[in-house]
């Protein structure tokens, strides 16, 4: 018999700790199947920190070293720097890349670290429970904006791909989501994209995968997913910031 | 090889390209910028990497990753810059990755001031970052002893996967002396390949480097097994250079620059006719605390000199036990003990004035 599908070598067999909903389990599988496609499962070094990520050292299946709140373009770029032959990504949240990590990813972007970053932005702090993030909409509830976000007290959501794009070393940049099959297989296109601009040397590469956290925004996974389709995307446009010159 | 003279922070970096280090991490702050300034000049002609980061913070965790990778790597600091890498420095220690971290240390609390000091003793003993862990802590008291200390700290770290840090001073840093570069004693050192994450090439498991135990008992069992390795750290590797005490009336306690201030004022004394012995830990964790019980039964006290208010006086009270009374003399801010001021007081602890 033919097999039609099969589960991605680059993921382990452990179940995940992601709530019902939550799209990261979707995001990790992308990723391992992009490693696994690119051929690189094998050379490959994840760096995952804290957040709701942070134990996705037990999930993919290639080496992992989890790092401090922020830390991972600084641990990435370590160990890049004495495994130039490797293959090194980090996968980061919004509130671990936007807000406690800008110096990192903003420096190992402009330095041109040849390393590949994914960026799930959930516009809320998930494994804390419900923090306002840098990049929670004006108005979004969350526990520590109760009434909604106030532009006048903590300023507009952050927009991470836009300013990475703005930073020479930074030679892929897109933004893409997971909230229905199209949008998956697009973001798998970008995803192999970042990687392959590793793979050729050419320097830093991001995604941003727009996603969702139903327990924390408090809906039921499907409102969810039209919550971010409606609120995010407007705020958040969707699509490539950046490539590399003489790619299209 | 034949001896040369050569600046503290250059001699630093000379000592870890001798003892095999290729990744430096850091970020400038005076007094300790010549040795990033040199490691940019020197690594590459060796095939090293020399990168200056963003932040102390991101260097240390450049640290991080590269000695995961199972690179022989190392950053240096001073006072301010060293607060910010105690977070890097407790995921080190809690993942258990060997590496080096040099403080040239200048006065706090604060920016405090660029002059020498010693005030980040409690800071660099007690651990400094978050939890129960410890980082070896090696003291020079002169160039080519933080050239000796630099070559064997990196062995100690491999061997057991432990961050050291040499705790030195402006002074050290600053000061030009003669030095040679001596092979460190042999040591067993274990294999890395076991645990560095350098990719699976399809042939073991994912290796995991990582200080989170979510389930408690893992965490104790985690936390019993650092404690471990820590009593065979205090077992082994103590070191200390002791004068006269079992025959002193009066001891003093100092280590680095302090205790070649000390050594000044004690040969004075010695002309004069006064019995006084010297305890100058090289190792400040694991501390000497063994060899204050050497001390002559009959000395009337012991004093204790450093560049702050008193913080290795602690370990001094608890390695004395109560035997003895205990004296201070210290100052701070960047200025340093004179002979006469320690003289003074060794005479005043002799003639039972204090």
């Amino acid at each position: 018999m033919a097999i039609v599908f099969e589960k991605t070598k680059g993921l382990t067999d452990v179940q995940t700790h992601y709530c019902p909903g939550c799209t990261h389990g979707i995001i990790h599988r992308l990723v391992a199947e992009a490693l696994e496609e690119l051929g690189v499962l094998d050379k490959a070094i994840g760096v995952a920190p804290v957040g709701c990520s942070v134990l996705a050292y037990k999930y993919f299946n290639c080496d992992m070293h989890e790092a401090a709140h922020g830390r991972a373009p600084a641990v990435a770029t370590g160990i890049k720097r004495v495994l130039p032959d490797n293959f090194v990504f980090t996968y980061q949240g919004d509130g671990d890349l936007a807000s406690i990590g800008t110096a990192e990813i903003v420096h190992a972007a402009h330095r041109g670290e040849k390393i590949s970053t994914i960026f799930v932005n959930n516009a809320i702090y998930g494994m804390t429970g419900g923090q306002m993030a840098p990049t929670t909409l004006v108005g979004q509830k969350a526990t520590t904006a109760p009434f909604g976000r106030d532009e006048a007290h903590c300023g507009k959501p952050i927009r991470m791909s836009e300013l990475l794009a703005t930073i020479d070393g930074a030679k892929f940049v897109e933004r893409v989501t997971v909230i229905s099959p199209a949008h998956v297989r697009k973001a798998k296109k970008a995803i192999k994209e970042c990687f392959k601009v590793q793979i050729e040397g050419k320097g830093f590469g991001i995604v941003e995968v727009l996603s969702t956290c139903p327990t924390n925004w408090g809906m039921t996974p499907t409102e969810a997913l039209k919550w971010l389709e409606e609120n995010m995307i407007p705020y958040y446009p969707l699509g490539n910031f950046k490539r590399p010159e003489g790619v299209e | 090889m034949a001896k040369v003279l050569m600046k503290g922070n250059e001699a630093v970096g000379a000592a870890a390209i001798e003892a095999g280090c290729r990744y430096f991490f850091g970020y400038p702050i005076t007094p300790q910028s010549e040795l990033p300034e040199y490691m940019a000049r020197e690594l590459p002609k060796v095939g090293g990497v020399f990168l200056q980061a963003e932040s102390e913070i991101a260097a240390i965790n450049m640290v991080y990753g590269a000695a995961g990778a199972g690179a022989r790597v190392m950053t240096s600091s001073s006072s301010p810059g060293i607060s910010l890498k105690q977070e890097g420095i407790s995921y080190i220690a809690g993942a258990e990755l060997p590496c080096l971290i040099v403080n040239m240390m200048r006065g706090g609390p604060g920016l405090g001031s660029i002059q020498p000091s010693q005030t980040d003793y409690f800071q660099a003993t007690r651990g400094g970052g978050n939890g129960d862990y410890r980082v070896v802590v090696l003291a020079p008291s002169n160039v080519q002893e933080l050239v000796d200390l630099i070559i064997e700290g990196f062995d100690i770290a491999d061997q057991y996967r432990n961050p050291v840090m040499i705790l030195g001073d402006g002074m050290i840093g600053q000061m030009m002396e003669p030095v040679e570069f001596k092979k460190p004693k042999q040591r067993e050192l274990p294999p890395k390949d076991d645990w560095i994450t350098n990719g699976t090439k399809g042939k073991r498991k994912p290796h995991i480097i990582n200080s989170l135990y979510l389930a408690p008992e893992e965490l104790e069992a985690h936390n019993i097994k650092l404690q471990e390795k820590y009593r065979k750290i205090r077992e082994n590797e103590v070191k200390v250079e002791s004068y006269n005490i079992e025959d002193a009336d009066v001891v003093i306690a100092a280590y680095g620059t302090t205790a070649r201030i000390v050594k000044t004022a004690i040969s004075q004394l010695e002309r004069e006719g006064y019995k006084v012995g010297l305890i100058r830990p090289i190792t400040l964790w694991p501390y000497p605390y063994d060899e204050f019980k050497k001390i002559n039964p009959q000395c009337k006290g012991i004093l204790t000199v450093e560049m702050n208010t008193g913080q290795m006086l602690d370990d001094v009270k608890i390695a004395v036990e109560g035997r003895f009374p205990v004296y201070f003399h210290g100052r701070t801010g960047g200025m340093v003990p004179t002979p006469n001021e320690i003289i003074e007081k060794v005479k005043r602890i002799h003639g039972g004035e204090m």
